[in-house]
């Protein structure tokens, strides 16, 4: 039988796998795709609880959820784009104009 | 079954939709204007958001709900939406000319500014952790672009997508927070958090509702940039505009702050120990290493935005007071905040020239032989941002810190009162680089536009005026304060 907390156990782990995915990757689009995880593992852990509480508010709550992680990845892609169009390169070690 | 009609009311979000409806519009006329147009976008704005503020006036005191109580525009988030409005409004006024010089003209900055206003707004209104989240997106997804918008310019892509990154990532510890919460509680909405919390200790108790407040403290800390949690904020403000590194350290700060302050306040007073705690902490990193790093800042942009981290760091102090004089100080704060930073940033912009080769400290070299009036205009701003009477600034960090005194936090007053002595070093850099080196360079390149001598005007009377007749903002500020 899956419990709820077999579901709030497995988001966590997606949850820190992102967070570490994030830290240690190079390439700008791996820690955003690391960032979408992060993400989905929160909607997971909403839809889990939403299910478990047997209230629609975490369910309503990760179509919102949703609708902004689509915006942010458009934009985000989009100053991807742009950076590369005047570098050639989206690596973070690249990321170096401003330094002290 | 019975279909329930949800609660609207427009009119709890009325400063908002005329934003958004003049954002739209705005879009639209933008795709027939030539390039040196622009700036009719420039004053339609305004006019949007001058009415905009007309509403917000009139509807002081009359507080509203709307949309079955996930929004609630009472005196606080008015006085909220009054900071955002002005800071947007002067922003307007200092970007055009800007954006020609650097010849990023596209129509497209006003809307962005303005929907940025609006997803403040609603983090100042929204009542639902949900409203609150919207509206953060709404703002960090405006502000991205905002940082990326010259997007020829090496270093504004790279601020861009800095931000970005460092954004989105923070989003997710705020929402897996705001996941646990509700979790713990069964409710988004803040007000029922707290009632069903002070009901049962067994909810309080629970590990999750604990984890839940500490990761959207770690949110909102990123938002505000509080230490450690700051470390986008030099390159960003660096690489980022000028008229946008102005806009965002004055407004986007305050409505990370409302948000921090009404979930905290009115959502979790069951754990106001556990907060205070990492308030205290969190204070006193913040005000100690924005100092010390803006202590040896060449670039003057990169100075302003420790500078500016450091500020964070007095308003978490009254934050950290959370009684009356404490809080009512971090609203007048950040009007005042706003004032003087914007202010500081317009003559950083008319001291620019193309490509910005000339942001360092030293480049303000007998700036004030060559312009004595502008070069006593900055001084102002400096003297304020320092905490030197009778500016805005020094009542500003008064209120916060005899908050902290009243409220019994002494040793953090005390604190707060040394970081503070500390930054008037590199403020006074500046003016020892105005007014006693001999110029390296002709200043013959500083043209004032007259949108930009109104902003210079608008913010010298808010630093004085606030500086030295500051008991009817404070007297507005503590009227504001429901908590």
């Amino acid at each position: 039988m899956i419990a709820i907390h077999h579901y709030l156990i497995l988001s966590a782990i997606l949850f820190a796998i992102g967070t570490v995915g994030v830290l240690v990757r190079k390439n700008a689009i791996v820690i955003f795709m690391c960032i979408e995880l992060m993400l989905n593992a929160v909607n997971l852990t909403f839809i889990a609880l939403s299910n478990h509480l047997g209230k629609l508010d975490g369910q309503i709550f990760v179509f919102f959820v949703m609708t902004v992680a689509a915006a942010e990845a458009a934009v985000g892609l989009a100053l991807m784009i742009a950076f590369f169009n005047n570098k050639e390169s989206i690596e973070v070690e690249d990321f170096n104009l401003m330094k002290q | 079954m019975d279909l329930l009609m949800p609660v609207v009311n427009f009119g709890a979000i009325m400063p908002e939709l005329i934003l958004s409806v003049v954002a739209m519009v705005l879009l639209l006329v933008n795709v027939f204007l030539k390039t040196e147009q622009k700036a009719y976008l420039g004053y339609l704005s305004l006019l949007g958001i001058g009415y905009s503020l007309y509403v917000v006036m009139t509807a002081w005191g009359t507080p509203q709900t709307g949309f079955s109580g996930s929004v609630l525009q009472d005196n606080f988030a008015l006085f909220f939406k009054g900071i955002f409005l002005v800071g947007a409004a002067l922003t307007v006024l200092i970007a055009d000319q800007y954006v020609r010089r650097e010849e990023c003209n596209y129509g497209e900055l006003y809307p962005l500014i303005l929907f940025a206003t609006v997803g403040m707004m609603l983090m100042a209104s929204g009542t639902d952790l949900m409203t609150i989240f919207l509206g953060l997106e709404v703002l960090s997804v405006s502000l991205y672009v905002l940082a990326g918008f010259n997007r020829k310019n090496l270093k504004s892509n790279e601020a861009g997508l800095k931000y970005f990154l460092l954004g989105a990532f923070s989003t997710g510890f705020l929402l897996y927070g705001m996941a646990l919460t509700f979790g713990a509680t069964g409710t988004t909405r803040i007000a029922e958090i707290a009632k069903v919390a002070a009901a049962s200790s067994a909810v309080v108790q629970n590990p999750l509702f604990l984890v839940g407040m500490l990761l959207m403290a770690v949110g909102f800390s990123f938002k505000i940039a509080a230490a450690p949690f700051h470390m986008w904020t030099p390159d960003v403000y660096e690489g980022a505009p000028t008229p946008i590194t102005a806009f965002m350290s004055a407004g986007p700060k305050a409505a990370g702050f409302a948000a921090f302050i009404r979930v905290l306040m009115v959502a979790l007073p069951t754990l106001k120990a556990d907060w205070t705690d990492l308030l205290w902490i969190l204070a006193v990193l913040t005000m100690t290493i924005g100092n010390l790093i803006a202590l040896n800042q060449d670039n003057i942009k990169r100075m302003l935005a420790y500078s500016s981290i450091a500020h964070a760091g007095y308003a978490l102090v009254g934050f950290t007071a959370g009684n009356s004089i404490g809080t009512a100080g971090i609203l007048f704060y950040m009007l005042t905040y706003t004032f003087m930073n914007i202010g500081a940033f317009a003559i950083i912009i008319l001291v620019g020239k193309k490509g910005e080769p000339n942001n360092n400290v030293s480049d303000y070299a007998g700036f004030g032989f060559k312009h004595p009036v502008l070069a006593l205009v900055m001084t102002i701003f400096l003297f304020s941002l320092a905490g030197i009477p009778p500016m805005a600034g020094f009542m500003g960090k008064f209120y916060l810190f005899s908050g902290a005194v009243k409220a019994g936090y002494v040793w953090l007053a005390i604190i707060g009162v040394l970081n503070s002595a500390a930054s008037v070093y590199y403020y006074l850099r500046v003016m020892v680089f105005m007014y006693m080196k001999d110029p390296t360079e002709q200043f013959d390149w500083v043209k004032m536009t007259v949108p930009v001598f109104i902003t210079l005007i608008i913010c010298v009377v808010g630093v004085l005026g606030a500086g030295i007749w500051p008991a009817y903002l404070l007297g507005l500020a503590q009227n504001a304060m429901p908590f």
